[in-house]
Order: structure tokens, then sequence, then C-alpha cells
């Protein structure tokens, strides 16, 4: 039995009590600013933990996973749009397109391996982005403004920061705790097996592609609720969140905190984001620092931030 | 004669010019123990890829118990009994001894769409685990990663992953390379064990172990049957002397 004791775990806590406590924080200092950041990377970690499990559990490297983001904003934005502000259709609209947009793409993009998939997935989340910007009803490229969030009526006040922070943050964890179930469970220790060995796993009786595309889809279910928060969070979708380069934001996200691990994500996606906020603030070039940290920790630390962690409780 | 369990009519396969497999025909009747030897490169582990779904043939066709299982997948191969040990050992090397052996029982034990139950806490998958395991001398190394065991250790679990799936053919692909002499003894006194409840398809370069335990024999050489038999039928076969067993001597004796 390893200890329960170690940095790793360590830093989980603090991480999960920091989230919990931030809204206090932020009344008691008055820093608003920080409670409207955490509630953009609460939305993203909960991306990244969805992409996490497809690339770190299920070994699929997905680059087109902020389609998902747009697909459940849209669905957001548009229902809103066409009048329809119940949160209890909004909400699992956008979770069910997100639901056969994965399926009709991953049932497409799993006859390829490697480049070919990484390639593919890119191209339908491009295709996503095109058509989006082809929506002149809905905005087009310049995106769509949502005048009023996703009501639960009495039971949740979106409108309200400090409520809606605590809505992303219960999605966070219920979707953390969600993955936890799924990769312990014999789905994912089949889904796992794939990924060390999938000759094996046909030879031993697994249809490993079937695995493959019911994972796919239950990432890209989960990000779409992402999508729906984020859509709410700006009160505005464009087709920019579906842009390659946040599908590549939230590969980074993964890598950094450590690929494989549940909690890597998170923490990646809060040091990736409070990093891109630091930096920005001091030069606009901020990418050309950015970009070789990133490479750095990639190369150096295999498992990324968690990878780092584990190691030292190793000793 | 009882129908033959598996049967192989006309294989063959091609790669590139090269005729791996030269319309191969051969029958293995139910409760034998059946040896296929040949120098390298006959072809022996493309025949076994193409029973087990591997690999496809070009032309000809595979019987398991009169069923044509020849355009089937590896995993609906599995389905119906037919399990193989690899010669190059491909296990699931970030994953314990008994992870790997039940997760074999669990592609045989209902369907593997459930998300939420810890697979790790089904009693009854970790018990076949442990039989297994226990059945191949393994059972204190249950909870090591594959990528810890010892060579000879992880040629057991490969026979204890095929174990697992509860097969009524096992195809065993050089089960002894690279062990030991007293591995090697072990590995032998196991299969006389198990070919009392198995079909067994063995490919074997070891002729000591080959003759002691095999009901029949095949001999391959560049893909093509050339002789088949009991085996003291094949020990006295000119031809099998003159292209095989006289080579393997002299390649033996220089080792
Ligand atoms: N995937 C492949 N592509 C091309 N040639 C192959 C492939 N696999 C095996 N061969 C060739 O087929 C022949 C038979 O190989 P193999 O079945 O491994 O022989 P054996 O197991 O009897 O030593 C060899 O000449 C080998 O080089
Ligand atoms: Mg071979």
């Amino acid at each position: 039995m390893k200890s329960l004791l170690n940095p790793r775990n360590a830093v989980v806590a603090l991480v999960i009590a920091g989230l919990l406590l931030l809204p206090v924080y932020s009344a008691v200092s008055g820093n608003l600013f920080i409670l409207t950041m955490f509630t953009r990377i609460v939305i993203l970690a909960l991306a990244a933990a969805s992409l996490n499990l497809i690339m770190g559990y299920g070994g699929m490297m997905s680059f087109g996973h902020a389609a998902y983001l747009g697909i459940g904003g849209y669905a957001v934005g548009i229902l809103a749009f066409e009048g329809i502000g119940s949160g209890f259709i909004q909400w699992p609209v956008a979770l069910i397109a997100s639901a056969l947009f994965a399926l009709v793409i991953g049932s497409l993009s799993l006859r390829t391996r490697g480049v070919y998939f990484i390639m593919i997935t890119l191209a339908f989340a491009q295709m996503a982005y095109y058509v989006a910007s082809a929506l002149s009803r809905y905005g087009a490229d310049d995106g769509l403004t949502i005048y009023k969030r996703s009501s639960f009526g009495p039971l949740v006040d979106l409108s309200n920061r400090t409520q809606f922070y605590y809505v992303c943050l219960a999605c966070l964890f219920g979707g953390i705790y969600l993955i936890r179930r799924i990769v312990n469970s014999r789905f994912g220790l089949v889904l796992q097996g794939v990924r060390s060995n999938e000759q094996r796993m046909q030879a031993i009786g697994f249809n490993a592609n079937r695995y493959r595309l019911v994972c796919f889809v239950i990432s890209g279910t989960i990000c779409g609720l992402s999508g729906a928060l984020l859509a709410n969070n700006t009160d505005f979708v464009s087709p920019a969140v579906m842009y390659w380069t946040r599908s590549g934001d939230l590969m980074v996200m993964v890598i950094l905190g450590g690929m494989g691990s549940l909690f890597g994500p998170v923490i990646g996606t809060i040091v990736f984001l409070v990093l891109e906020e630091l930096l920005s603030q001091v030069t606009e070039y901020w990418a050309l620092i950015m970009g070789p940290l990133l490479l750095l920790i990639v190369l150096f630390a295999r498992g990324g931030i968690m990878g780092l962690l584990g190691r030292f409780s190793r000793g | 004669m009882a129908e033959p369990l598996l049967r192989i009519a006309n294989l063959t396969l091609r790669f590139g010019g090269l005729v791996a497999t030269d319309n191969l025909s051969m029958e293995v009747a139910p409760g034998e123990l059946h040896a296929i030897i040949g120098p390298n490169g006959a072809g022996k582990t493309t025949l076994i890829s193409q029973l087990t779904g591997q690999l496809m043939p070009n032309s000809g066709a595979i019987y398991v118990a009169g069923q044509d299982i020849t355009r089937l997948p590896s995993y609906e191969r599995s389905a119906l009994g037919l399990a193989r040990s690899f010669q190059i050992t491909s296990l699931l090397r970030d994953f314990t001894a008994a992870d790997n052996v039940a997760l074999a029982a669990q592609a045989h034990a209902g369907h593997s769409f459930r998300f939420w139950a810890d697979a790790r806490k089904e009693q009854p998958l970790r018990e076949a685990a442990r039989a297994a395991l226990k059945r191949v001398g393994l059972e204190e190394r249950a909870d090591v990663l594959v990528s810890e065991l010892s060579h000879g250790e992880q040629r057991e679990l490969e026979l204890a992953v095929a174990l697992a799936t509860r097969p009524q053919l096992l195809l065993l692909d050089e089960p002894m390379a690279g062990l030991g002499v007293t591995e090697s003894q072990r590995m032998v006194a196991l299969l006389k064990e198990l070919r009392k409840e198995f079909t067994i398809v063995l490919v074997e370069h070891d002729m000591e172990a080959v003759f002691a335990l095999a009901d029949r024999i095949t001999v391959l050489v560049y893909g093509r049957v050339i002789a088949s038999g009991k085996p003291d039928e094949i020990r006295s076969d000119e031809e099998v002397k003159r292209a095989y067993l006289g080579e393997q001597h002299a390649v033996t004796s220089q080792g």
C-alpha cells in the first residue's frame, strides 16, 4: 500500500481546498478578478479532464477536442436565442449534441491510428469551426451574444458569480469522480489494456474499437458540458472557441498536468492559465516565453507535474 | 474418425514475393497435442497468427469444429475458444500479472460495458486469475508489474493468460523460447498436465520436448507441409531428416 501522505496527495488536497475556498477569499479581499479567472479555469479544467480520459487512459491523441466546447456552447446560445432559456432543456441538448458529434467523428476517425488520427480529429473540429462561421442567423463569424444565462428556476441563479462558480466546481468534481469510477471499472480496465497492447486485448477477446468509441463519446459528452458552462460564463459563443489552437491548449494542459493521472488536468489547467495571465501582464510576447517553458516541462518531466510530484513520493 | 477440431484447407499467405504459407492443409483432432516443427522462417508463427486472426490469409480456409472462421476478427475467435501464446511476449506491461489474467477472464465472463463498479473487486475474476496463475506457478507474483517480471515468468504468464480465456484449443508459439534448463523442465511438466484438458497446437524448437509430448507432428519448410505423422514416423522420415532434423542437429551442436 502506498502511503496517503505524499507530496502528490498533499498538492491535490491543497488545490481542492483552495478551489473550495476561493470565493471566500475573493469576497474578503474584494478581488473579483480572481473569481472570474478561476471560474474560467474550473470550466476548462473539466474540458481537460475529459480530454485526459481519451488521451491519458485511452491512448487516443485527439486534436479536435475544442469542437465540443463549441457544440455545447452553441446548444446553449442557439436555444437561448430561440427563446428557450431553461437549463433543463439547454444542458441536456448540449450533452446529447456533443455525444452525437463524438459518435459520428469517432466512428470515422477510429479507423485510423497515430498521426492520421490526430489529423482527422483536427480536420473534423475545423469543419465544425467553419460550419459555425457560416451560421448567419446566429452571428456567423462574430458569434452570438447570450442575453440570459441558463435558468434553473429557484434552484440556482447562474447570474450570481459565486453560485455560478460553485456550479462549475460541482461539475468539475463530479466529472472527475465519474472518470475515477470509469477508470477503475471493467470498461476502464479494458480501455487501459487497449492503450497498453491492442493486439493482446483483441487476442483475449475484446473488440478494441468498440471500447475506444464509447470512451470517445463519454469524453466528448463531458466536454460538451464544459462548453455549456463556458458559454454561460462569457455570455457569448463564437466559432473561435472551436479553433484548433484551443484544442492544442487543451492538449498542453493535459500533458502539463500529467496524462493518465486523475487530477493532473486540473493542475495543468491552473498552471497554464495562471502563467498565461501573469506573462501577458509582463509582455505582449508572452507566448515566446510560454512555448519554451512548456517544452522544457514536457521534455524533462515525463508524466507532467503529477509525475514530477510522484517522483518525490517514492523516496 | 471424429470431426477434427481444427481443419486448415489450402491456406496461402504471401508477403510480397515471399510465400510464408504455401497451400497448407492439416487437421488437429480433439484432445491431441499436435506439434509443428520446422526451421526458422518456415512460417510457423505466421500460421498461428492466421489461426488466431492477427493475420488474414490470401486464400484457403480455417474451420474450428466445422465452423468457417477464416475471416473472423481475432476477438471473435477468442469467444469460440481459440487462445494463443505469443513467441515474442505480448502482455500488458504496465499492469500486474493478476490484472493481465483477470482481464482475460473478464473477456469471457459477461460484457465489459460496466462503468461504475470497481473491476478489481470482482471476486470471481480475481479467483479465476489466481487459479490460472497458480497453475503456471506464478501465484506468489500476482501483484508484480509485468515489466518487473523475469523473462521466464513472462513466458509463464503468457500461458496463464491463454488459460484464463477458458479455451478449447490452445495455440502455443514456442513457450520454451529463452527459458533456462529448470524453467524448461517446469514448462514441459506443465504442458504434460495441460494436454489432458486441452487440445494443443505446439510450435517448439526443443526436439526433445516435442518428441516427448506430441501425439502428432507436422513439419513445415518454406510454408509447406513436408511431413505429418506420429513422432516415430517423423523421426524416421528421410525427407524430414534431410530438410530439417539433420540441419537442426548441426545447428544445436554448434550452439
Ligand atoms: N509481417 C511480415 N512481413 C513480411 N514478411 C514476414 C512477416 N512476418 C513474417 N515474415 C516472413 O515470413 C517467413 C515466415 O516467418 P515466421 O512465420 O515468423 O517463421 P517461423 O515462426 O517459422 O520462424 C519468414 O521468412 C519471415 O521473414
Ligand atoms: Mg516463430
